[in-house]
């Protein structure tokens, strides 16, 4: 895997002491890389890191070859879809798509406009106003315009949050086919706070934590293998067993068990405890388990596979070992 | 710190230094001058000082209790009451506050003075021998205060109306609240920020109003006029005694203002929907309601077309009649073609033109220095935008008079005076704060992502700012500038002190024309300048 974009070593470091990076990463060519992280943990920098919008304190960025660290935003041929879209209000649709082509274009830069709202379903919005339109349709007008004039990178930052849910995840599929389809599949990279949305739109994940890179992976590697603590807990629902209780569910070692709520069922011995809640999800159930030191943790199984207030016995099918410092063990 | 870092640092810099030469340091010159033993003596010892400077102030505070006595039931009356006629009328009676004072000012004169239009009427009805009333003294001045700044008032009420949430008003009637208790204890209370702005407003432009004690005050003066009268007598170091007791009395007013206005935050919570106006049902109430309405406007309007009126009036031709025996247009026809009488004319509009081109440019780059950038220095760069407002208008002209009559480069001081680039200076100076402030607030609200947005795309310099920032600036621009054009167009206050023949704008023109009898001509002067500024403010003005 040739790497297209490559980020080597970028580090900000804010006045109040706070530092972002040093982060390397390697994107491919075409390839969908989502930056997850809580808020605060840096994401968002490390996407106007590389729009050009912030400088780096250190470290290089380099699109096909060529290093783009010290170029301006107006000469790094980087999309942006932002947050709230920043769409030009003072301009119609159309003139916020063609905004960013080369003004000479004259029929071809209309062709050009035609074709990037076309992509995302928005044909024959031109002259609309863009406060008429709906919060997906400005974020497919954004879309289209970041899209327009063939970007080397397309850069997204936090691009489903201001749709409401139901309308999130459709966008989020319908994002994933423009992303593929323009151009022949464009080297994106994404931020965003929400696991689902990682999963859903990025082939590859990179999660950030406190400035940090904690691992990169795609989803099932994250969810399967998470590097430390931190990974495993933010990615996914996660059971965090220590000591007597991590030895009941079968863990040799003195370290950190994980294990996922569907990795864990009622059976005949394990882990005591007694069942506090159930809550259904429809074809299943969450069991909320107090163990017999206290803890609690989540099961989840068969909506009539045990009542609350029952005592029960809980084995795990898989078991996430971690070092006792959270790390890798 | 980065390189790009220091060389914005240095920017602002740069700007706080041309500022403070601008707008500070002839303060400072003349305070420094004003410290002159004999001069202060005078200014003490003289009983006349005492009177003229507690005359500006009281004035000032009744202006603003008249003006608020108008204002605040008109504004009530147009945002709550629905009437045949409530939209044109409320945007009609909010014009005296685009027209310049001095055209006001003669309005009135050629309206209610004692050869005026009205006096002229009673005294033939009457068989009078003599005109029935004098429009002069402190009661006249206060009349066309009421007159030109109950506007401020009747804006802000109805402004602050506007924004009240409805679901307030019907909170407060859950909760048991009569109307009574519901004006008082809630709306009063949410209009306090709009009632001491206006207040503000009032009592600084009354406290520097010059052309009406200047036409109306006769024997009667405040310290605007005083202090010119000193400084034509030759007294320069009274003058500047004056000059600086009347900031004072500027400062101390705005502080204790500033003091009542609190630091408590009375911003709705949540997006509010203001009361609809209400339909005055019973139709003798209506009826009553529509004909106070139009009534109102054309007593506010009547001075402006008795201006019109007598500007067709030629030389010499209306001596004792009720209307004028000829209507012609040879005034306008001898203002633009006779050379003497145009120059004032294109001497306003190339002096307003440019001061108002350099107030934009100044507070374009003050605001992408105090907004985008975050300069160290940001405070004080909007402070320097904003301080030429807190000061009358003469004060700042003697300033400069003092300042710019010295030759000492290494104080800073060129001869200015007495060149064309004195009067521009001076309109440049009055110009920052009305540009400054809709220049700043426009870039407050500007999303700087959408210059970002316009940079990922490719866009240069150059083009976000033409393409995204100006145009999203525009309201706020356009409106700061074309209050800053007008202004400049119709000064008096700046002129009078500055003015050279050479560069004689249309006020002091007019005031010429005044003197010579030629009421005819002051008229269409005065009518051209109205037309120009309601023009220029309507399309600075249009959302």
């Amino acid at each position: 895997m040739t790497s297209f974009l490559q980020i080597q070593a970028i580090e900000k470091r804010w006045g109040d002491g706070v530092t972002v990076g040093p982060i390397t990463l390697d994107i491919a060519r075409g390839e969908i890389l989502a930056l997850l992280g809580p808020s605060g943990s840096g994401k968002t920098t490390m996407l106007r890191l590389l729009a050009g919008f912030e400088t780096a304190d250190g470290g290089r960025i380099v699109v096909a070859n060529e290093d783009v660290t010290a170029v301006p935003p107006a000469r790094r041929r980087f999309g942006m879809v932002f947050q709230h879209y920043a769409l030009f209000p003072h301009l119609d649709v159309g003139e916020n798509v063609a905004f960013g082509l080369p003004r000479s274009g004259g029929a071809h830069r209309d062709a050009k406009v035609i074709a990037a709202l076309g992509l995302v379903d928005l044909a024959g919005f031109e002259r609309r106003k863009v406060h008429e339109l709906s919060g997906g349709q400005q974020q497919r007008v954004a879309l289209a315009r970041a899209l327009a004039p063939e970007p080397r990178v397309l850069l997204l930052d936090e691009p489903l949050s201001n749709l409401d849910p139901a309308l999130r995840e459709r966008t989020r599929r319908e994002l994933r086919q423009v992303i593929k389809r323009a151009g022949g599949g464009i080297t994106t990279v994404f931020v965003t706070h929400e696991q689902e949305e990682a999963f859903d739109l990025g082939d590859r994940i990179a999660v950030i934590n406190a400035g940090h890179l904690e691992q990169t992976g795609t989803a099932g590697e994250l969810y399967e293998r998470p590097a430390n603590l931190f990974v495993a807990t933010f990615v996914g629902r996660a059971n965090v067993f220590r000591g007597r209780s991590a030895r009941a569910l079968g863990s040799s070692g003195d370290g950190v068990v994980v294990v996922r709520p569907e990795r864990l069922r009622f059976s005949g011995a394990g882990l005591p405890g007694v069942v506090r809640e159930r809550r259904y999800t429809g074809a299943a159930a969450f069991y909320s388990v107090e163990g017999d030191d206290g803890e609690r943790f989540e099961v989840l199984a068969e909506p009539d596979a045990a009542n609350v207030g029952d005592r029960v016995y809980v084995e795990a099918t898989r078991l996430i070992a971690l070092a006792a410092n959270g790390g890798r063990a | 710190m980065s390189h790009r870092r220091w060389i914005t640092e240095l920017a602002a810099a740069a700007l706080v230094l041309l500022l403070v030469w601008l707008v500070l340091y002839p303060i400072f010159v003349v305070v420094g001058d004003a410290a002159d033993k004999t001069a202060l003596h005078e200014f003490f010892t003289r009983p006349g000082e005492w009177a003229v400077l507690w005359a500006s102030i009281w004035i000032s505070l009744v202006s603003v209790v008249l003006a608020a006595a108008i204002g605040i039931p008109l504004a009530f009356l147009f945002e709550w009451f629905d009437f045949p006629g409530r939209k044109t009328l409320g945007a009609l009676i909010a014009l005296p506050v685009v027209l310049p004072p001095l055209v006001g000012v003669i309005a009135f004169l050629f309206l209610y003075g004692e050869s005026g239009f009205i006096a002229r009427a009673v005294q033939v009805v009457f068989h009078l021998e003599q005109a029935p009333w004098r429009l002069q003294g402190a009661g006249a001045i206060l009349l066309v205060h009421a007159y030109s700044m109950y506007v401020y008032f009747y804006l802000f009420t109805r402004a602050g109306l506007a924004k009240l949430d409805v679901s307030m008003l019907e909170a407060a009637q859950a909760l048991g609240a009569d109307a009574r208790a519901t004006l008082w204890r809630v709306i009063v209370p949410l209009l306090r920020p709009s009632l001491i702005g206006a207040a503000m407003l009032t009592f600084m432009t009354a406290l520097g109003s010059f052309s009406a004690p200047y036409i109306f005050g006769g024997g009667f003066r405040v310290m605007t006029t005083q202090i010119v009268a000193t400084k034509l007598n030759g007294d320069l170091p009274l003058a500047m005694v004056e000059t600086v007791a009347l900031a004072l009395v500027a400062v101390v007013g705005l502080l204790i203002l500033r003091g009542t206005e609190g630091d408590d935050i009375l911003v709705a919570l949540g997006k509010g929907i203001a009361p609809r106006p209400r339909p005055i049902r019973r139709a003798s109430v209506r009826f009553l309601a529509a004909a106070a309405g139009w009534g109102l406007a054309v007593v506010l309007l009547l001075p402006h077309l008795t201006l019109g009126l007598v500007s067709l009036v030629p030389y010499g031709a209306w001596t004792t009649e009720i209307l004028p025996p000829v209507i012609n247009f040879e005034n306008y026809r001898r203002l633009f073609s006779e050379a003497e009488r145009l120059r004032p004319m294109l001497n306003s509009l190339w002096m307003a033109a440019v001061s108002t081109a350099v107030a934009v440019a100044l507070a374009l780059v003050g605001g992408w220095l105090v907004v985008r950038r975050r300069v160290a220095l940001r405070r004080v760069i909007e402070g320097l935008l904003a301080l030429p407002w807190a000061l009358p208008g003469t004060v700042f002209a003697i300033a400069l008079a003092i300042t710019f009559s010295v030759r000492a480069p290494l104080q800073l001081r060129l001869v200015l005076v007495g060149t064309a680039v004195i009067l521009p200076l001076a309109y440049l100076v009055r110009a920052l704060p009305l540009t400054g402030r809709g220049i700043l607030a426009s870039y407050r609200q500007l999303d700087p992502a959408l210059e970002e947005a316009a940079a990922s795309l490719g866009a240069g310099r150059w083009r976000t700012l033409t393409r995204v920032t100006l145009p999203q600036l525009r309201p706020g621009l356009a409106a700061g500038a074309s209050l800053a054009f007008v202004a400049a167009l119709g000064d008096i206050v700046a002129s009078i002190v500055l003015y050279t023949y050479d560069t004689r704008p249309v006020s002091i023109e007019i005031l010429s024309s005044l003197r010579l009898s030629e009421t005819g001509v002051a008229a269409a002067f005065g009518v051209v300048l109205m037309l120009v500024s309601a023009v220029v403010l309507g399309v600075g003005t249009r959302r």
